[in-house]
């Protein structure tokens, strides 16, 4: 069984079920589950609310029809419409259908949906959105197909339907019962039960739900090499394409050789792409396709292009003195943005006052499988097929690139290679669509790591200072946080140079800190290449500066970080954000105030068991320490403990200890495995992770230059604590919040272990 | 046209003698196990064996391995059941994946040289192997698995 569970525990946890047997044996002593004969709907077992969900575009479908199908075999069909990156989203959303739905998982199998959000609701898989909009409707779904198989049982047995049990597959009246399949047919032509109708399965009876013990769906086809992503479809006839993109955003091509591409052997074709310019969406970059019978000839023939690039409006781009420019910004008055009691008197009257500056460099996302999409135009139609995060977007991009209707254009999901943001942005896939529309037959287009590293959606480079008014007993009664950074508005609309409520909402303006007199403003920085969201977004700077203050703060007042910590989040409070000065425009996550508020209570809760568990204030030994962080972001709560041992100057984290508060946990053992890999990105972002600019173009290129975490250093013993509640404390975020508290964890452990204060990210591995 | 012994099958494979044998095996031969990360031998994910011992597969040409056995994921074991290939599924390690045949193939190759790694030969055989999603801790602790059954 899953070893990992025995990660999962918490100070205050229910014990979870831990099962040191065969899945199948596990599933064989089900019985114990059976869901009781019920008389009365039980639609109270699991009261609705409202999410953001409904508001995204084609909202939310809870419709079993969609969703759900049946074989006569009893095989028990479910479709997974949002994207696999890494999440588990495709077996999580599944795995709570089956569970309400009494299917047994070793009899389910699972349809990946193609980009279609008019009929499966929306499928951007962004935002940590998965579990926190659509696990209502995968209740939903579930119990009806529940409620549906028991009715048409009844009416073939011609008994109340109270008194049919549906249990592990199989449905039951008295000595009778009948297999899921021989009730297919005429379960599925039954009405669709309304929510306040279905007889939904109290917690206790869940099989799945909130265990932990379903293994990953494509687990096995993982561990052969039979998992398909992008690159691992192929059609008859289909060519591979390489396309040299102009360095510089908006650049162009001057000259190029096409025949010499045309010489090597395997190369069929050459294209010119069209161009564009922020703010473009996600078109392509344009440039030179090279287009051969196989990788290798299409790298080759794009070597040989030879081609001269002219740099375009954005050639000065240089990431040195831009950096110097946004920390010139960051000291003038920006916009306001919140502002709260009186700052400008609570910092004139101030006994000290104390401020820093902290930043970071650009980020590429590098998932490990590139950039690469498959694209079959066949002049009145185009079927796609690649790792996207938003297949309907990529759809609607596509068909509009190569001038078809959507309705005539399918976009196939594959799995995703990682993803962490990059590949919301299909501009790759729109490259395949535009070559196999040039070239009469299927390509895929497939980008080098040298591609993706030069020619990303960067995540944006920031300057925040944060200044603290201190009165005359070292009591924090101002704060004042000027964010500098271009935005990612800039791909979508004219630049004005400033930041938008989605940006501001990631941890600027909801410092949720217990402080009189408050200003957040967020100074002009015109973006200079394409700006993109990347895993956890603008909560990584906010994240890291404010963290970072908050352990340089400690250190000034002579107070341990937990201290300090507690002492300005204040006493556990629901955040009225009205009274504290938050704009009108302030963005929660897209969520509605009710039931997603912010609760300090909950950052405190973390925090203290984050701290417990790693023996916050123990002594150690020369050459290590302990830093602290918390930070709410995509309504979840994550605390970070890290222990940082220092060796020969080079920064180690022997233990972790993460904490997370995000609602119901419906599937704890994919949280932990987050959790775990948001520690090893946080350091990676902590250490590595830069990419810089000279005139225009990205200066790294592939690991080499552009690293990450590696086995050899990697954060040890990461615990993960998942703070334990009911079904109607509300799922949150899970795929992002992880990351934004490690790098300020690491730096405050470093500065506690050698007195070293760090304050630019990547920091470097060695100090 | 040139000779390859892959998963102990002799094929024809039409590939120009300098192609790496990464696009060989995923173009040519038309198994996509093995995975394309980086092309400057720096990640892992197209690791193979060759004669039983973990290479990447981007950094060698067809024509070095002629002659050779080639081992990919495909064949690692006939039913999938190699014992890293069981502890890997024991342990629910992957996230996205796209790293884990090369992760398996490296750690197939460093048990088959030296069953019984201490952490630090662990740690060190996989470091040329990058996961972006983060599974390290999962990854070490099904080597070990793998290689002591606890």
């Amino acid at each position: 069984m899953l070893k990992y569970l025995d990660q999962i525990h918490s100070p205050v946890a229910r014990a979870l079920t831990v099962q040191k047997v065969s899945r199948r044996a596990f599933l064989g002593t089900s019985s114990a589950f059976a869901v009781a004969v019920f008389t009365a709907p039980r639609a109270e077992a699991f009261p609705v609310w409202e999410t953001g969900g409904s508001a995204m575009p084609n909202g939310l479908v809870d419709d079993p029809m969609v969703f759900v199908s049946i074989d006569t075999d009893g095989t028990v069909h479910l479709v997974a419409h949002r994207s696999e990156m890494g999440t588990g989203s495709r077996t999580t959303l599944p795995m709570i259908m089956a569970d309400e739905m009494e299917a047994d998982w070793d009899r389910v199998n699972i349809i990946q949906a193609e980009g279609d959000e008019p009929k499966y609701g929306n499928q951007n898989t962004d935002g940590s959105r998965s579990l926190r909009h659509h696990i209502q409707a995968a209740r939903k779904i579930g119990g009806s197909v529940r409620m549906m198989l028991a009715g048409a049982a009844a009416e073939e047995w011609g008994v109340p339907v109270g008194e049919v049990v549906v249990s592990n597959h199989t449905v039951s009246h008295g000595g009778k019962s009948l297999g899921f399949g021989d009730l297919a047919e005429n379960a599925m032509a039954m009405p669709v039960p309304a929510h306040k109708d279905i007889d939904y399965k109290s917690e206790d009876a869940f099989r799945y739900i909130g265990k932990g013990q379903v293994q990953i769906t494509d687990l096995r086809d993982i561990t052969t090499g039979a998992a398909v992503y992008g690159a691992d479809v192929t059609l008859p006839g289909m060519k591979i394409a390489m396309v040299a993109r102009p360095p510089v955003v908006g650049g162009k091509a001057t000259s190029f050789d096409a025949e010499a591409a045309m010489a090597i052997p395997g190369v069929v074709a050459v294209h010119e792409l069209p161009y564009s310019i922020m703010p473009a969406g996600f078109a392509p970059l344009g440039g030179v396709a090279v287009v051969a019978d196989n990788t290798y000839a299409a790298i080759q023939g794009r070597e040989a292009l030879n081609i001269t690039w002219e740099g375009g409006p954005h050639a000065g781009y240089t990431s040195k003195s831009y950096m110097a420019e946004m920390v010139a910004e960051t000291r003038k008055m920006g916009t306001v943005m919140r502002e709260q009691g009186d700052p400008d008197t609570a910092f004139a009257n101030a006994a000290k006052v104390f401020t820093q500056t902290y930043t970071q460099d650009h980020m590429a996302h590098i998932p490990m499988e590139p950039p690469v999409a498959l694209a079959n135009f066949t002049g009145d139609a185009m079927e796609i097929w690649a790792p996207v995060q938003s297949p309907y977007q990529a759809r609607q991009d596509a068909a509009k690139a190569v001038g078809l209707d959507e309705a005539n254009v399918r976009v196939n999901v594959t799995l995703l290679g990682g993803g962490f943001g990059r590949k919301s942005k299909a501009d790759y896939v729109t490259e395949a669509a535009l070559l196999s529309q040039l070239v009469k037959a299927p390509v895929r287009v497939q980008w080098t790591r040298e591609d993706d590293v030069h020619h990303s959606f960067y995540h944006t480079a920031s300057a925040e200072r944060i200044e603290a008014a201190l009165d005359g007993s070292g009591k924090v009664v101002g704060w004042r946080h000027n964010s500098t950074a271009p935005s990612i508005l800039s791909i979508f609309a004219p630049d004005s140079g400033h930041q938008f409520p989605i940006e501001t909402g990631m941890g600027h303006v909801d410092v949720p800190f217990d402080i009189p007199n408050v200003r957040m403003d967020n100074g002009k920085a015109m973006a200079h290449t394409r700006i993109g969201w990347f895993r956890a977004v603008s909560n990584v700077p906010r994240a890291w500066a404010i963290g970072s203050f908050v352990g340089e703060l400690a250190h000034e007042l002579g107070k341990d970080q937990r201290a300090m910590w507690l002492e300005l989040i204040g006493a556990p409070r629901t955040v009225d954000t009205v009274a504290e000065g938050y704009p009108e425009t302030y963005w929660n996550y897209g969520e509605p105030a009710n039931g997603f508020e912010i609760k300090t209570g909950k950052l405190i809760n973390v925090l203290n068991i984050a701290a417990d568990a790693i023996g916050y204030g123990k002594d150690l030994p020369e050459g290590e320490g302990i830093g602290l962080a918390v930070h709410r972001s995509f309504v979840s709560y994550v605390a970070v403990a890290t222990r940082v041992k220092i060796i020969d100057g080079k920064v180690t984290v022997p233990e972790m200890h993460m904490a997370i508060d995000c609602g119901y946990a419906a599937n704890p053992e994919r949280i932990s495995s987050q959790m775990e890999g948001a520690s090893v990105m946080g350091m990676t972002i902590a250490q590595h992770s830069g990419i810089t600019f000279a005139d225009g173009a990205v200066e790294q290129s592939n690991f080499y230059d552009y690293d990450v975490t590696r086995s050899t250093n990697y954060p040890n013993n990461v615990k993960v604590h998942i703070v334990p509640h009911g079904f109607d404390e509300h799922s949150t975020g899970v795929g992002e919040p992880g990351v934004p508290p490690v790098a300020p964890s690491i730096a405050n452990a470093v500065f506690e272990a050698q007195g070293k204060r760090l304050r630019h990210i990547p920091m470097g591995e060695m100090i | 046209m040139t000779k390859l012994n892959i998963n102990g099958t002799e094929m024809d494979v039409e590939a120009d003698g300098s192609m790496p044998l990464l696009w060989a095996v995923r173009d040519i031969a038309g198994m996509t196990g093995t995975k394309y990360g980086c092309g400057v031998g720096l990640c892992g994910a197209c690791t193979v064996h060759i004669d039983g011992v973990a290479q990447r597969s981007c950094q060698i040409t067809v024509d070095e391995v002629v002659g050779k056995a080639v081992t990919t994921i495909e064949g690692l074991d006939a039913n999938g059941e190699h014992r890293v290939q069981q502890a890997w599924r024991e342990l629910n390690v992957p996230q996205c994946g796209f790293c884990q045949s090369g992760q398996i193939m490296q750690a197939a190759s460093l048990l088959a040289e030296n069953p019984k790694p201490t952490d630090g030969e662990i740690l060190e055989a996989m470091e040329g192997n990058v996961c972006r999603c983060g599974c390290y801790q999962r990854i070490v602790a099904a080597v070990r698995l793998a290689s002591t059954g606890a």
